[in-house]
C-alpha cells in the first residue's frame, strides 16, 4: 500500500484555538446530522397520529432525552453560527490571524447565549417553567 | 511554470478529478439554510409542542409547510455532504469507506422521503 500522507494530517500543527474551534464545526456537523434524523423521526410520529406522537413527546422528556436536546441545541447553534464565519471567509474576507480569532471568540460566545436563549423559550414550548 | 496541461485548465476538475462542485453545493445549501433554519427553530419554539392538535394545525399550514419541506430537503443534502467529507477524511479502509458513504447516502434519501412524506401528509389529510 502506499504509504504517502493523506489528508487531513493534523500531528503536524502547533495547536492553536481557532483549530479546536475547526475541529468543534465538524463535531457539532456530525452531531446536527444525527440530530435530522431526530427531526424527521419526530415529524414521523406527528404525521402518524395522536397516540404515536404522544408516546415520542414522552420518549423525548426523559431527562437523557432532554440533556441530548441541550446538546443538539449547542450543536445546531454553534454549527449555525461558525458556518457563517466560513461563509465570510469564502469571500476572501477576516482571514488575518487576528480577525480570525476575534470572529472565532465573537461564535463562541454567540453559540452560548443563542443556545440559552433557545433552551429557555424550549422549555417554554415544551410546556416545563424553565 | 505550470505543470497543468491545457486540457487539465480546460476542463478545470482539479487533482481530485472532480471539480469545485462539492464545495460549491455545501455553500448553496449553507446559504439557503441560514433563513430556513432560523425561520423554523424561532417558529417552533413560540408553539405549544405537547399538543398534538396545535402542531399539526400549524404545521399543517401552506404557509408553513412549503418552508419545512424546503428545509427538510436541503438540511439532508447539506448533511449527506458534510458526513460525506468526513467519512472520506477518516476511514481510510476502501470497503469500510465505500459502506459508510452508502449507507449515508442511503440514510439521507430515506430520511429526506419520510420527512417530506410525513409534512405532506399533514397539510394534505
Amino acid at each position: 500500500m502506499n504509504q504517502r500522507p493523506l489528508s487531513p494530517h493534523l500531528g503536524v500543527y502547533k495547536f492553536m484555538y481557532t483549530m479546536s474551534l475547526s475541529i468543534l464545526h465538524r463535531i457539532t456537523g456530525c452531531a446536527a446530522a444525527v440530530g435530522f434524523l431526530l427531526f424527521v423521526w419526530w415529524l414521523m410520529a406527528l404525521a402518524s397520529g395522536p397516540a404515536a406522537y404522544a408516546s415520542a413527546m414522552g420518549a423525548l422528556g426523559s431527562p437523557l432525552a432532554k440533556l441530548l436536546l441541550v446538546g443538539f441545541t449547542f450543536s445546531f447553534v454553534y454549527h449555525f453560527c461558525n458556518g457563517i464565519r466560513h461563509l465570510v471567509w469564502d469571500t476572501g474576507r477576516g482571514l488575518e490571524r487576528a480577525q480570525a480569532r476575534r470572529s472565532g471568540t465573537v461564535v463562541v460566545v454567540a453559540a452560548l447565549l443563542l443556545t440559552a436563549v433557545a433552551v429557555w423559550f424550549g422549555c417554554r414550548a415544551f410546556g416545563i417553567s424553565p | 511554470m505550470s505543470l497543468r496541461t491545457p486540457l487539465s485548465k480546460v476542463i478545470g476538475r482539479g487533482s481530485a478529478g472532480e471539480g469545485v462542485g462539492h464545495w460549491w453545493v455545501q455553500r448553496v445549501t449553507a446559504v439557503a439554510l441560514l433563513p430556513l433554519t432560523a425561520w423554523f427553530v424561532i417558529s417552533l419554539l413560540g408553539q405549544s409542542l405537547q399538543s398534538y392538535d396545535a402542531m399539526r394545525g400549524w404545521l399543517g399550514q401552506p404557509w408553513v409547510a412549503v418552508p419545512t419541506i424546503l428545509l427538510v430537503f436541503t438540511l439532508a443534502w447539506h448533511s449527506k455532504l458534510g458526513v460525506q467529507v468526513v467519512i472520506e477524511d477518516y476511514v481510510h479502509a476502501k470497503g469500510a469507506k465505500t459502506t459508510l458513504l452508502l449507507l449515508s447516502t442511503f440514510v439521507h434519501i430515506g430520511a429526506a422521503v419520510a420527512g417530506i412524506f410525513a409534512i405532506l401528509a399533514l397539510a394534505l389529510s
